[in-house]
């Protein structure tokens, strides 16, 4: 996704503020009336948490994509490398299960491995895109293909599991919480408010999207257009192994199906959010009402025998147009 | 991709010829899913053994990753092996049909095991599973257990033919018997998928008295789920097709998980076995060997827990 040559570099959002903000926000308290009127159970603590909770893989991934997409580049390969990154991990930690017992240094070897998986996977990527000068696209296609296939030998076509002690151990770190709000909740939000500061109030953010908006202006004036791309995927590597780490914990297992779509959701959610997929404008509060759009709909419809579940995908496909064509009428003359 | 050529020398001999050496190919999928992996896991197993009690045979066995390969696989097999029969797994019913009907016109005598061919009578023999007895199975399990008025959630497996014919078997089963079927949605085989089914259903419903969730991996993420909500102990779980992990689960007592149906991996050895009978003897093997889906309980568990089977 390199950028088209000189377009003009105003920043398009300013002037068309209103339907661009209000778009994404229309549709998601659109939604959560539906589900409201369909079920009484739909505001329900345990019902909102299982939503958020269950979000905060796609939405720790999906802050990171939106530097990514802002920066005018592409992401295929992180539900792949979340698939690896987690396989990893359980396969670790077990190892060293076996020696130090069930303890929390290999909780947090674990975690630190994760972390470290992500963001080597991401400099792999990054580095192939910024130095060797592929398309960013076929990177992470490539990648993507890769991790999928190592996480599947890894498994040997199984499942790897974490054994069952370490996982009661482990186990905290999703169903847990404080005050009543389980730790992915408190990680998403956490992630989602630095991410916002970090887009909006850095020059990092802004660089991302300078770049995005047009790279040969960014490099004249002297931003180091490689390395703040190369970061771009560098943190969203990192940001898969954070949500790695908060996923590993819920079911205690990875196989060749985990994070199966999860690059195409995240992408979706950035999407819906507001950033502009040609890069140059980003939004993380708008990726972070996309990703809760796309877990409602999902939601709502194992809630109700509404329609078919031979349609669900269908019903997930015309929410998400929805949603973009709410914020992007009047901004159609862009 | 895991190529395993076992046996050592290529020999072209005759179909007919009773004496010497005969080899025997089995080409089935890779293991890209916890089935297949068992698949792989119990051809191999059956190889081995059957190379001790068959001296005179030798086994070719190749796993694949996709249909084109596996036609490339079968041509090798036939122009550098000499073949003289065939075990197949097809990966896919069509494109595989014609590959598979001229080594059969050649005289080589030819095994299906489970995905039937698209045309009829191109094999010998045809070993598979029954997927209407694997719902049918979990369904009488349910309408002799579940009092009358009970509700149940069904989740079904990746929209296909072998989920239609399951979920058939279950519904004929339960018909009758005055169970109640709250939702039926498509878990599609997944854990991740399953247990945020289950957490929704769990929401919507205050009553569930048994889940079927089709598949053990689903099985999986419906019991984290449902541990979550604090409702162990409401609702048992039946699964399907004997993951190590569920069967040990039902040999420890596990009320949750009080039984399971099988729909056996090993089938792959059933048809190795009749293949290399009816080579080396005379016992006729020809025709269909369906193999009915078990019920795994307590009593019976040991039976089909396998240590080391990947899945």
């Amino acid at each position: 996704m390199s950028m088209a040559p000189a377009q003009k570099i105003s920043t398009p959002a300013r002037r068309r503020i209103d339907l661009q903000v209000v778009g994404p926000i229309v549709a998601l308290i659109a939604l959560v009336l539906i589900g409201m009127a369909l079920n009484s159970n739909f505001l329900s603590y345990a019902n909102i948490t299982n939503v958020l909770a269950r979000s905060s893989f796609i939405g720790i991934i999906a802050v990171g994509m939106t530097f990514v997409i802002t920066a005018g580049g592409l992401d295929l390969s992180v539900g792949s490398m979340a698939a690896f990154v987690a396989g990893l991990m359980i396969l670790v930690m077990n190892l060293l299960t076996d020696r130090l017992g069930v303890t929390l240094p290999v909780i947090f070897a674990g975690v630190a491995l994760a972390l470290i998986s992500g963001l080597v996977a991401g400099l792999i990527n990054g580095l192939l895109i910024t130095r060797v000068g592929i398309e960013a696209f076929i990177v992470t296609l490539g990648t993507m293909g890769i991790y999928r296939s190592l996480i599947t030998w890894l498994a040997d076509g199984g499942t790897l599991s974490l054994g069952f002690e370490m996982r009661e151990l482990y186990r905290p770190v999703y169903y847990g919480g404080i005050a009543g709000i389980s730790w992915p909740i408190l990680a998403f939000v956490a992630v989602a408010i630095i991410g916002e500061i970090v887009m909006r109030h850095t020059a990092f953010g802004r660089h991302c999207a300078a770049i995005g908006s047009n790279e040969r202006v960014a490099r004249y004036s002297s931003i180091a257009v490689l390395r703040v791309r190369l970061a771009t995927y560098v943190l969203l590597g990192v940001l898969v192994g954070f949500a790695v780490v908060m996923y590993v914990p819920r079911l205690g297992s990875a196989s060749a199906s985990t994070g199966l779509l999860w690059e195409l959701e995240a992408i979706a959610a950035v999407i819906i959010g507001g950033t502009l997929l040609k890069g140059g404008f980003g939004r993380i509060w708008g990726t972070v009402v996309g990703v809760l759009i796309l877990s409602l709909i999902g939601n709502i419809l194992n809630l109700t025998d509404f329609v078919s579940p031979y349609l669900n995908g269908a019903i997930q496909g015309a929410v998400i147009i929805l949603a973009v064509v709410l914020q992007r009428k009047g901004a159609a003359d862009r | 991709m895991i190529k395993t050529l076992i046996a050592t020398t290529a020999l072209v001999t005759g179909f007919s010829a009773a004496a010497g050496a005969e080899t025997i190919g089995v080409s089935i999928p890779a293991a890209t899913h916890g089935w297949a992996g068992a698949l792989n896991f119990h051809a191999e197993r059956t190889v081995e053994r059957l190379e001790k009690v068959y001296p005179d045979l030798d086994f070719v066995l190749t796993t694949t990753p996709d249909s084109a390969t596996q036609v490339s696989d079968l041509e090798d097999m036939v122009a550098t092996r000499g073949i003289d029969a065939l075990v197949v797994l097809p990966f896919e019913s069509e494109p595989l049909t014609g590959p598979i009907q001229r080594i059969a016109d050649s005289g080589t005598w030819v095994t299906v095991v489970d995905r039937g061919l698209a045309v009829d009578g191109i094999e010998n023999l045809y070993v598979a599973g029954d997927n209407n007895s694997f719902g049918r199975t979990a369904g009488e399990y349910f309408a002799e257990t579940l009092d009358e008025g009970a509700k149940v959630v069904v989740m079904r497996g990746i929209p296909s033919t072998v989920d239609n014919e399951r979920v058939a078997g279950f519904e004929a089963a339960i018909d009758g018997a005055g169970i109640e079927v709250l939702a039926m949605d498509h878990g599609n085989w997944n854990r991740d998928t399953a247990f945020t089914l289950m957490q929704d259903w769990l929401s919507r419903f205050g009553q569930i008295d048994a889940v079927w969730a089709a598949d053990d991996d689903m099985a999986v993420g419906a019991l984290a789920a449902i541990e979550q909500a604090g409702r162990t102990g409401e609702m048992f779980v039946v699964g399907g097709a004997g993951m190590k992990e569920m069967v040990d689960r039902i040999r420890s007592g596990d009320k949750s998980v009080p039984v399971n149906v099988t729909y056996p991996p090993a089938m792959i050895s059933t048809a190795i076995e009749m293949t290399a009978a009816g080579i080396v003897g005379n016992a006729p093997m020809s025709g269909d060997f369906i193999i009915a889906s078990e019920l795994i309980t307590l009593d019976n568990a040991d039976d089909f827990y396998f240590e080391d089977s990947p899945y």
